[in-house]
């Protein structure tokens, strides 16, 4: 088991938006959370990266016990995130925001080889790898976003709302990646609204509401569940 | 064209304090009122270091700049720090109290006297034509330009330097590929407050005298140039002081002298006030 | 309407009896010519910080300039007074000072307040030190030497009665239906333009008042110090009573008048400490600011109406 979040609680002040979860991620899988907006979901995975420090609960990654690291070591233990709204450094080049992904890495030669495994991933990229990342499309900032997480050799993955306002061809481009990423050995943990495109690729996933969970399953057999069709896939 | 050359000396001392302006706004966005009086501790330390361990002007100039990097650090951790997350104003208003500490602290334990600043090298004037330039003005312009020039190879070259630019563009994105941000951020106070450091000893030098309220009047002048391109650039802050330098002895040139700072004031608003755009970046309303 | 006659008229009554309790106390010697100063000092500021907070505390804007209207009213009305010194001329000084101040703040005001805060608090400061430079340099001023001489028309009944006033006018300008438009910029900018409440409009009368009765506290200042010099006026003044109204908290007139009392008890007290007592007072200002960012009192007011209330409902109670 890659990670595993136990009975995680998380306040804002006196709102309490997490409400004791656990979940599991085993290595190699992609894992879903999904839930309407407000449900907790990007509350968890800020905790998970050492953002926001829970009230109560474990989040153990590799057999150890991270809840109460910094977010930089977190990040150096192999935990990469891609946050929600892409949120890729506005001012810097293409380039220099894959660089900045690559913070805490030594290994110049690697790096190197990584950039253009990034590059063959997002040709997009390469194309326009001096522009200032703020003159790109939505779509082409999320591939950054994802390079830039890339770039760090993480083994497990947070995803949070990728799709979110994307033109559908680029949503299926993005899970197309995510899916292909999976294949390269990465974990992933996915937070998603589109959980129709989510559970579809996930091995297992989660539906969060209100800061708790209500069910769990195999992505197929969440597809296939009625109250999640009624709830979530507009059934 | 004589005004031209006293402008540059005066004008690398204001770009030295504004970039510190600059950084530390670019990067917690608050406008560290205490900056001039950092500079004014920059003069206070080499007065004391050249005249009681007879230190020459490079020894002083360097240990002013580490003295100085500490005490920004110092003052981040204890005043700055625990007021991340509150509101903007509370954090300015502490900003004004350090300042106020500083001045008065000084003025309390060192009197509010004027003093003179040591002679730590012979004046030598040169003269070209009409235009005379002393050893000091060339000094300071020199200095001043080399470490302008250290900074911006600090900011673009090194990993620290790549940590500020994160940071400043976006905290939390920054947090998430592995940056320490308080390292950052103290870092950055350390870088700025060096740049003041510097501009303290050295302004002492060339004007001669030095007291606990010297950093006042010079503080809010740069903060003037930090605006005057675009806060947040360090390029524009550079710019900044050497126009508002300008800007003080072409009045005072023309015969103003008594509204020089009035001028400088004038210019501010007027800056604030056609293109703030170009000064907050873009102009975006805060959280609807 | 008539419910705050009501409340009015109570706090008018609280300050008569007030100023006869002080008046008292003076007679029989419980306080004395020192304690008057001190009382004079603490009115002055009083004026001066609730100015400011109607300013920071109620539409959010942050001034630093408040010792140049400050400035503008102490010349005007020294001015004056000393041509007509009388208290005619002192009532004429202070309502000259308080126009030509509240003209200064308009014309200033309405461009400036659309910055935000950093800005603004920089902008006002530069408007301050331009209007110190310029007493500096005119010849009716007397230049850096400043005036003196000026006739001492601000007594202890006069500064009294225009704290009452000044506090009138803030207290009832808090409470309208323009007092509330302004609580709502400072509240929230965005929500309350939606809501069709014109921002800059209010935060400009806001600014005027506050302005109007800096030049009211400083023309008291300037007739009772008798001499004032453009150094009086400079930032550190400005910051000064910046602290009264940080320390007693951002939008509590009645903290305002409990910090202005406090410190300048703590002036008298503290008087032969000279800078030493800056030093406390900048230290007490970061203290405050780490550890209880809204003040003393935050935003809590002693209000008569309150007191009006809880009495009715012990009265119900009893009845029942």
């Amino acid at each position: 088991m890659l990670l595993e979040v136990e009975d995680l609680s998380v306040n804002y002040g006196v709102i309490q938006a997490v409400k004791g979860v656990s979940f599991k991620v085993n290595e190699g899988e992609i894992v879903s959370l999904i839930g309407a907006n407000g449900a907790g979901k990007t509350t968890i995975l800020k905790t998970i990266s050492g953002l926001m420090k829970p009230s109560g609960g474990k989040i153990v990654y590799e057999g150890h016990e991270i809840q109460k690291q910094k977010s930089q070591k977190i990040v150096a233990g192999g935990i990469s995130q891609v946050p929600e709204g892409r949120r890729i450094f506005a001012g810097l080049t293409v380039l220099e925001n894959l660089q900045m992904g690559a913070f805490l890495r030594k290994d110049r030669d690697g790096l190197k080889k990584d950039y253009q495994e990034v590059f063959e991933r997002f040709p997009v990229l390469r194309e326009r790898k001096n522009q200032d990342a703020a003159t790109l499309s939505g779509g082409e900032q999320q591939m950054l976003a994802m390079g830039r997480a890339l770039t760090a050799k993480p083994k497990l993955l947070l995803m949070d709302e990728p799709s979110m306002g994307l033109a559908p061809i680029f949503i299926n481009e993005i899970f197309d990646i995510i899916q292909a990423i999976k294949q390269q050995g990465t974990t992933v943990l996915l937070i998603e609204q589109n959980a129709s495109k989510a559970l579809a690729i996930a091995d297992r996933g989660y539906v969060l509401a209100t800061g708790n969970i209500l069910m769990t399953g195999t992505g197929q057999e969440l597809l296939a569940n009625e109250d999640v069709q009624k709830a979530y896939l507009g059934g | 064209m004589q005004q031209l050359v006293n402008g540059h000396s005066l004008g690398s001392i204001y770009a030295l304090l504004a970039l510190g302006y600059t950084m530390v706004y670019g990067i917690i966005k608050l406008i560290n009122f205490a900056h001039g009086d950092i500079y004014m501790l920059g003069a206070f330390w080499g007065y004391y270091v050249i005249n009681q361990l007879h230190f020459n002007f490079w020894l002083a100039l360097v240990s002013a700049m580490l003295f100085c990097a500490l005490v920004g650090v110092v003052i981040e951790y204890l005043a700055y720090r625990p007021l991340r997350n509150s509101p903007r104003i509370a954090a300015l208003i502490t900003a004004i109290g350090v300042s106020f500490l500083l001045e008065n602290g000084m003025a309390y334990m060192f009197s509010s006297n004027v003093r003179s600043f040591p002679q730590a090298m012979k004046v030598h004037q040169y003269h070209l034509g009409s235009i005379s330039i002393s050893n000091i003005q060339i000094l300071i312009l020199v200095v001043s330009i080399a470490l302008m020039i250290l900074l911006q190879l600090i900011v673009r070259r090194t990993k620290m330097g790549k940590a500020m630019r994160g940071v400043s563009v976006d905290p939390d994105a920054a947090q998430l590929i592995g940056i320490n941000i308080d390292r950052t951020i103290s870092f950055t106070f350390a870088l700025g407050s060096a740049m003041a450091g510097a501009a303290g000893v050295m302004i002492g030098l060339y004007y001669n005298s030095i007291d606990p309220l010297m950093g006042m009047t010079p503080g809010i002048k740069a903060f003037v140039a930090a605006v005057l391109d675009g806060i947040g650039l360090i390029l524009g802050a550079a710019i900044g002081g050497f126009v508002i330098g300008l800007l003080e002895t072409t009045m005072q040139a023309l015969g103003f002298s008594a509204f020089k700072d009035a001028a400088v004031y004038a210019v501010l608003i007027i800056i604030l006030l056609i293109r703030p755009a170009g000064i907050l970046g873009k102009k975006i309303k805060e959280k609807v | 309407m008539k419910k705050n006659l009501k409340y009015n008229l109570t706090w008018l009554a609280i300050m008569v009896v007030g100023y006869v309790v002080i008046n008292l106390l003076e007679f029989v010697g419980v306080i004395d010519q020192f304690g008057e100063n001190t009382m004079v000092l603490i009115g002055i500021n009083i004026i001066l910080a609730t100015g400011l907070n109607l300013i920071i505390g109620f539409s959010g804007q942050f001034s630093l300039g408040h010792a140049g209207f400050m400035a503008i009213g102490a010349y005007v009305c020294a001015l004056i007074t000393s041509s007509i010194s009388t208290p005619m001329g002192m009532a004429i000084g202070m309502i000259a000072g308080a126009a030509v101040s509240a003209l200064v703040a308009l014309i200033v005001g309405i461009p400036t307040l659309r910055l935000d805060g950093d800005y603004l608090a920089i902008a006002t400061m530069g408007v301050a030190e331009i209007i110190r430079i310029i007493l500096n340099n005119l010849k009716i001023t007397n230049g850096p030497a400043g005036l003196y001489n000026i006739p001492l028309l601000a007594t202890w009944p006069v500064v009294y009665l225009m704290v009452c006033v000044t506090t009138l006018i803030i207290v009832n300008f808090i409470h309208s239906r323009d007092g509330r438009a302004v609580m709502s910029v400072r509240e929230n900018e965005i929500a309350s333009e939606s809501m069709g409440v014109n921002t800059t409009k209010w935060k400009v009368l806001a600014f005027v008042i506050g302005a109007a009765t800096a030049a009211i506290g400083g023309a008291l200042h300037a007739n009772y110090i008798q001499t004032i010099a453009p150094t009086d006026f400079g930032i550190m003044e400005s910051i000064n009573i910046l602290i009264i109204v940080v320390l007693g908290g951002i939008g509590s007139i009645t903290g305002t008048f409990v910090a202005a009392a406090v410190l300048g008890l703590l002036d008298m007290i503290l008087q032969n400490f000279g800078t030493l007592r800056m030093v406390l007072y900048s230290l007490a200002l970061i203290l405050l600011m780490v550890f209880k960012p809204s003040g003393l009192l935050g935003t809590w007011e002693f209000s008569v109406r309150n007191l009006f209330n809880r009495f009715t409902k012990s009265k119900q109670k009893g009845d029942a």
